[in-house]
C-alpha cells in the first residue's frame, strides 16, 4: 500500500514570478494570432467592412498595450534576481565552450 | 492662410529652438547627471524616431492606396515590444554588457570581433538607409511645395532641388554639431536624444491635432466618421494575406535592425528598466500615431480634388479648409519627423562607418604611426565626414530615383535591406553554434538578393537595370529575372524580394554555421552573448603578453582622452593595491580596457588596437587552455579555502566548548572558595568568641574548662578540614603516593568497621557480612581503601535514622574487578541530590548534624580514581547504598 505523497513544495512567490515571465513570453504570440486573424476574413456579399476591421485591430492593439502595461511592473521586480532558468542548460554547463 | 514667406522663418525658428534644446541639455549634462533627462519617458519618446516622415505623411498615402495594410508597419513593432521579454531585453543587456556602439558592432563583436562582418553590416545598413534618408528629404521638399503651391506671387515656388539641398545641409550641420561632439563612452548623446524627444512630442501633437480637426471638425464625430469610412472608396481594398503577414514580420524585424532604431533602443539606453516602460508606452505612441490615419485618408479623398497627392493629405487638408495655423503645425510635425530620423540615422551610420571602415583602414595603412597620432581627432573627423557623405548619398538617391515614387514604397525597400541583418543578429544571441562564416554567407546572400531584386530596380527601368533585363532576365536567363527569381512570378516585387532575400539569407547562415568551425574568440563571444543573463565575467581573452602598462596608457589616452584614461588606470591601480598610477597589465585589466575602448571605437577596432600593443591578435587554443587551467586552479584554491574554513569552524566550536568549560570551572572555583572561607570562619568565630570570654579572666574554672574544650574541638575540626583539603588537593593533582601491597579484603573491612565505630558510638548497628566472597586477596593501597570504607560506614552511622539500623556489606568479584557495596536501611539519598553528593562541600542536611566539612565523599571519589577504581551511588537498595569498585590489581604505574 502506498502512502499518499505530500504535495510538492514550491515557493509560491517564485512560482508566480516564473508564470509571470511565461505570460510575458506568451503575450506576443497571442497578439500575433489575433492580429493575423484578418487574413482569414473574406469580403462578405454586402461589401467591405474596413471601419469595423479597423476597429477590431485597434481594439486588439489596445488590449495588447494594456496587458503589457500590467505585466511590465511586476516583471521589473523579477529583474532584481536573474531567473535561473534562462539560457540553454547544456550551454551553461560549458560543454560547448572549451577549445 | 499662412503666407509662404512666414513658413521659412517659423521653420528656422523651430530649428534654432532644437539647437537650443540640444545645446542646453548637453551643457546641463556636462555638469552632472540629470535624472529627468534619462527617464523612461524620454527613452520612449526617443524610440519614436521609428515614426519618420514616412509615417507622418506616408501612412495616410499608404492607407489611401492599400487600406488597413498601413497598420502592419506599426503592428509588427508592437508585437516585438510587447514581447520584449523574449528578445529586446537580451539585446539591451548584451548591448550594455559589451558596450556596443552600433548594430554592426554588435554583430561583429558576436562573431569573434570580426571586422569583415562589421564592414558587411555597415555596407548593407548604409545602402538600406540611403533610400530612407532620400524619403525624408523628399517629404520635406514636398511639404514645402504644398505650401508654396498657393502662393500667387513673389516667392515663386523654390526649386525642389534647392529646397532639398538646403534641408540636407542643415541636417548635416546639426548632426555634426551634436552627434560628434565627443567620442563618448557608450556613444550616448544626451542633447540629441532630448531634441529627438521634443520632436516626438511635436509630431504626435501635430498629427493628433489634424486628426481631431478631421474627425470632429470636418467629419462630424466618431460615429459619422465610422460610417464615412465604411462608405468610402478606400474601403474597396482587399487584404493580401501574404503582404499582411510579410509586412508585419518585416516591420517587427526592422524595429530591431534599423541602425537608427538600434541606436536609440540599445546604444542610447541608460537603464534596462526603461525597456519595461517602453514595452507598452512605445506601442501606445504608435497606436496614437495610427489612430487618425484612416479618417484623414477618407476625408482627404472626399474633400480634396481628385488627383491630389494622398501622401500630403495631412498638410493639404488643413490648407484646403483654410486652417493655416493647423497646417503650420502639421508642417512642423512632418519636419520634425524627417529631421529626427535623418539625425539619428546619420549618427548611427557614421559611427559604423568610422569604426568599421575608416579606423581599421587607417590602422592598416599607417601601422607605424598608429602609436603616435591622436586617434580621437581622426575618429571624430571620420564621423563628421561620414555624416556629410551619408546625407549626401540620401540626396543623390533622391535626385536619381526621381523623387516621385510613393513614400511607402521607398520606406519598405529600406526595411527589407535592414532586415537582412536579422538572421545573423538573432542567431548570434540565441544560438551558440552560429559562426562568422555562416553570418558572412547569410549577409552576402541576403544583401545581394535585396540589391538585385529590390534596391537596384527601385531606381526605375533603364536607370541601373535595363527594361529588357527586368523583363527577360540577364542574358535572357528567365529564372534570374530580378523581380521573378527562380520562376516565382505571382508575388508582388516587395514580397518577392523579402521572401527570397530572407530565405536565402537564413539558409546560407544556417548552412555556413553548421559546416564551418568557429575560432576560439568566436566561441568565447558566443557564450558571452547567448548566456548574457548568467552572471560571470566575459572571458577577457588576453594572455599575460608583452604589453607594458605604459604602452596601454599611451594608447588609451588617444582613444579616451588624457584625463579619462589616466583616471581609469589610476582606479585600476588602486584596485590592485598599487601605489603607483600604473596598474599591472593583467588579462582582466586589458579586457576591461578593451571594453572601455570599444565603447568609443567599436569592438573590432578596439580589439585590433589592443592586439597591436598586447601582442597576439587572436586568442589561441593554448591561451584558452591556459585560461581553463587558471579557472581550475582557482576552483581548487577555493575548495582548499572551503576546507580551511571548515577546519576553522571546527576549531572555533572546540574553543567555544573549552571556553564554556572554563567558565563553569571558574564558577565552581568561586563557589569553592566562598564555601571554604565559610567553613573556616565558623570554627574560627567560636574559637575567638570563647577565647575572648576566657581572656576576661572572671570565668569560673568549670566554665573555663568547658570553653577550652569547645576551643579544642573546634581546632580539631579546623585541622581536620585543613587535612581534608590538603588530602583532596594532593589526590586531585595525582601526586599522591600509594603504597600498594597485597591484602585480604575482609581484613580491610574489619579495620574500617572498627575505626568507624567511634562515630556515634551510642548507635548500635546490625552489620551483615558475607565472609565467603570477602576472603580474597587484592593488590591495592590498604590504607586508602580503608579510608574510603571508613568514610562510607561512618556516613551510614551518621545519617541512617532507621529505628533498628543495619548495615550490609556485600562483596562481589566480577572479572578483574571487585565491588564492595555499603548499604544501610535509612531513607537513602533523594534522586535529585545523587549527582552532587560527590562534589566538595556537598551536604544534604544541615551542617550541625553532619559535623564534617562535606569533603568526605569528594575525597573518596578522588581516592578511588587514584586506585584505578570508582565509587558510585547505587540506587534501588532500600536505603543509602554506595558501590566501591576496585581492580584486583591496582595499576602499577600509580
Amino acid at each position: 500500500m502506498r502512502r499518499p505523497r505530500p504535495p510538492l513544495f514550491l515557493a509560491p512567490d517564485r512560482y508566480r514570478r516564473r508564470r509571470l515571465m511565461d505570460g510575458a513570453r506568451m503575450l506576443p504570440v497571442a497578439g500575433a494570432f489575433l492580429l493575423l486573424l484578418p487574413i482569414l476574413w473574406r469580403p462578405t456579399a454586402e461589401g467591405h467592412h474596413t471601419a469595423a476591421e479597423g476597429l477590431y485591430l485597434f481594439g486588439v492593439w489596445g488590449v495588447l498595450i494594456l496587458a503589457a502595461r500590467l505585466l511590465s511592473r511586476p516583471l521589473l521586480s523579477t529583474e532584481d534576481d536573474p531567473p535561473p532558468d534562462q539560457g540553454d542548460p547544456a550551454a551553461a554547463a560549458g560543454g560547448d565552450s572549451a577549445g | 492662410m499662412i503666407p509662404f514667406n512666414l513658413l521659412v522663418p517659423v521653420c528656422l525658428a523651430y530649428v534654432l529652438f532644437l539647437f537650443w534644446v540640444a545645446f542646453a541639455v548637453e551643457r546641463r549634462a556636462a555638469r552632472g547627471p540629470v535624472p529627468w533627462l534619462r527617464s523612461p519617458l524620454v527613452y520612449t519618446l526617443s524610440l519614436s524616431i521609428y515614426c519618420t516622415a514616412w509615417t507622418f505623411y506616408g501612412a495616410v498615402g499608404y492607407a489611401t492606396r492599400s487600406g488597413l495594410e498601413f497598420m502592419t508597419i506599426y503592428l509588427g513593432p508592437t508585437l516585438v515590444f510587447v514581447g520584449w521579454w523574449w528578445c529586446l531585453r537580451k539585446l539591451v543587456r548584451i548591448g550594455r554588457r559589451q558596450r556596443v556602439t552600433s548594430i554592426a558592432d554588435l554583430i561583429s563583436s558576436r562573431y569573434g570581433k570580426s571586422n569583415m562582418i562589421g564592414v558587411m553590416v555597415t555596407l548593407i545598413a548604409v545602402a538600406a538607409a540611403t533610400p530612407y534618408i532620400a524619403l525624408q528629404l523628399q517629404s520635406v521638399t514636398l511639404s514645402f511645395g504644398a505650401f508654396a503651391a498657393g502662393v500667387p506671387d513673389g516667392w515663386a515656388q523654390p526649386g525642389r532641388d534647392s529646397t532639398a539641398i538646403w534641408v540636407a545641409v542643415g541636417l548635416a550641420l546639426f548632426t555634426v554639431l551634436f552627434g560628434t561632439r565627443t567620442l563618448d563612452a557608450n556613444e550616448q548623446h544626451h542633447g540629441v536624444v532630448m531634441a529627438i524627444a521634443v520632436e516626438a512630442v511635436v509630431k504626435l501633437v501635430a498629427l493628433t491635432a489634424v486628426g481631431v480637426f478631421v474627425v470632429w471638425g470636418l467629419g462630424g464625430g466618431p460615429a459619422r466618421m465610422f460610417a464615412t469610412i465604411e462608405a468610402s472608396p478606400l474601403a474597396e481594398w482587399t487584404l493580401n494575406p501574404g503582404r499582411w503577414v510579410g509586412l508585419t514580420m518585416l516591420a517587427g524585424a526592422a524595429v530591431m535592425c534599423l541602425p537608427r532604431m538600434f541606436q536609440v533602443l540599445v546604444v542610447e539606453n541608460v537603464d534596462e528598466r526603461h525597456l519595461a516602460t517602453a514595452s507598452w508606452a512605445f506601442p501606445l505612441y504608435l497606436f496614437a500615431m495610427s489612430l487618425f490615419v484612416l479618417p484623414i485618408a477618407v476625408t482627404g479623398l472626399a474633400v480634396l480634388p481628385a488627383g491630389s497627392n494622398p501622401d500630403l493629405f495631412v498638410l493639404t487638408l488643413p490648407l484646403a479648409t483654410g486652417q493655416g495655423w493647423l497646417a503650420m503645425l502639421a508642417f512642423l510635425g512632418g519636419f520634425s519627423s524627417a529631421t529626427s530620423m535623418v539625425i539619428v540615422a546619420a549618427i548611427a551610420l557614421a559611427t559604423m562607418v568610422s569604426n568599421h571602415i575608416v579606423m581599421p583602414l587607417w590602422l592598416a595603412l599607417r601601422p607605424a604611426q598608429a602609436g603616435r597620432d591622436d586617434l580621437r581627432g581622426i575618429a571624430l573627423l571620420a564621423r563628421r565626414l561620414a555624416i556629410a557623405a551619408i546625407v549626401a548619398m540620401g540626396y543623390a538617391y533622391y535626385r536619381l530615383s526621381g523623387g516621385s515614387a510613393a513614400l511607402a514604397a521607398i520606406g519598405l525597400i529600406s526595411f527589407v535591406g535592414a532586415a537582412q541583418v536579422l538572421p545573423a543578429m538573432l542567431g548570434g544571441i540565441f544560438w551558440r553554434g552560429a559562426t562568422r562564416i555562416g553570418a558572412a554567407a547569410g549577409l552576402i546572400a541576403g544583401g545581394a538578393v535585396w540589391a538585385y531584386a529590390l534596391f537596384l530596380p527601385s531606381f526605375g527601368p533603364d536607370a541601373v537595370f535595363s527594361q529588357v533585363m527586368l523583363a527577360e532576365g540577364p542574358f535572357g536567363i528567365g529564372w534570374l529575372r530580378p523581380q521573378a527569381l527562380f520562376g516565382v512570378t505571382g508575388m508582388d516585387p516587395l514580397l518577392h524580394a523579402l521572401f527570397w532575400s530572407l530565405a536565402l539569407n537564413t539558409a546560407a547562415f544556417c548552412l555556413g554555421s553548421v559546416l564551418s568551425f568557429p575560432t576560439p574568440l568566436e566561441r568565447v563571444q558566443g557564450a558571452a552573448f547567448v548566456n548574457v543573463f548568467e552572471e560571470g565575467p566575459g572571458a577577457p581573452g588576453w594572455g599575460r603578453g608583452q604589453a607594458s602598462a605604459e604602452d596601454l596608457l599611451v594608447m588609451a589616452q588617444r582613444i579616451l582622452g588624457d584625463e579619462a584614461a589616466e583616471a581609469l588606470f589610476r582606479r585600476e591601480a588602486r584596485a590592485q593595491g598599487k601605489a603607483s598610477p600604473l596598474p599591472d597589465p593583467t588579462p582582466g585589466f586589458i579586457g576591461a580596457l578593451e571594453r572601455e575602448m570599444s565603447g568609443s571605437i567599436g569592438a573590432a577596432t578596439a580589439h585590433a588596437m589592443i592586439a597591436q600593443v598586447a601582442g597576439g591578435a587572436k586568442v589561441s587554443v593554448d591561451e584558452l587552455m591556459a585560461m581553463a587551467d587558471e579557472t581550475a586552479q582557482i576552483m581548487e584554491y577555493s575548495a582548499q579555502l572551503e576546507a580551511k574554513s571548515e577546519e576553522l569552524a571546527r576549531t572555533a566550536r572546540q574553543l567555544r566548548e573549552a571556553n564554556e568549560k572554563l567558565t563553569q570551572l571558574s564558577v565552581q572555583k568561586d563557589s569553592f572558595l566562598s564555601q571554604i572561607s565559610h567553613e573556616l570562619r565558623t570554627p574560627m568565630t567560636s574559637i575567638r568568641a570563647f577565647s575572648e570570654i576566657m581572656m576576661g579572666g572572671d570565668t569560673p574554672p568549670e566554665m573555663a574548662a568547658r570553653h577550652a574544650r569547645i576551643i579544642h574541638d573546634e581546632t580539631i575540626r579546623l585541622t581536620r578540614l585543613l587535612d581534608d583539603l590538603l588530602d583532596l588537593s594532593v589526590l586531585e593533582n595525582g601526586t599522591v603516593r600509594l603504597s600498594v601491597e597485597t591484602v585480604r579484603l575482609d581484613k580491610v573491612i574489619d579495620r574500617a568497621l572498627a575505626a568507624a565505630g567511634s562515630t556515634r558510638p551510642e548507635r548500635r548497628f546490625a552489620v551483615m557480612r558475607d565472609p565467603g566472597p570477602e576472603a580474597i586477596h587484592i593488590r591495592t593501597d590498604p590504607d586508602r581503601l580503608t579510608q574510603v570504607l571508613i568514610n562510607l560506614i561512618s556516613n551510614a552511622r551518621k545519617y541512617c535514622l532507621a529505628a533498628v539500623p543495619e548495615l550490609r556489606i556485600r562483596v562481589r568479584q566480577r572479572g578483574g574487578r571487585v565491588t564492595i557495596d555499603v548499604i544501610d536501611n535509612g531513607e537513602g539519598i533523594p534522586e535529585a541530590a545523587r549527582a552532587m553528593v560527590f562534589e566538595k562541600f556537598a551536604r544534604l542536611t544541615d551542617q550541625t548534624r553532619a559535623g564534617g566539612a562535606g569533603l568526605g565523599l569528594a575525597i573518596c571519589r578522588e581516592v578511588m580514581a587514584n586506585l584505578g577504581g570508582s565509587i558510585d551511588y547505587l540506587p534501588g537498595q532500600g536505603g543509602a547504598a554506595f558501590r566501591v569498585t576496585v581492580p584486583l590489581r591496582a595499576p602499577a604505574a600509580v
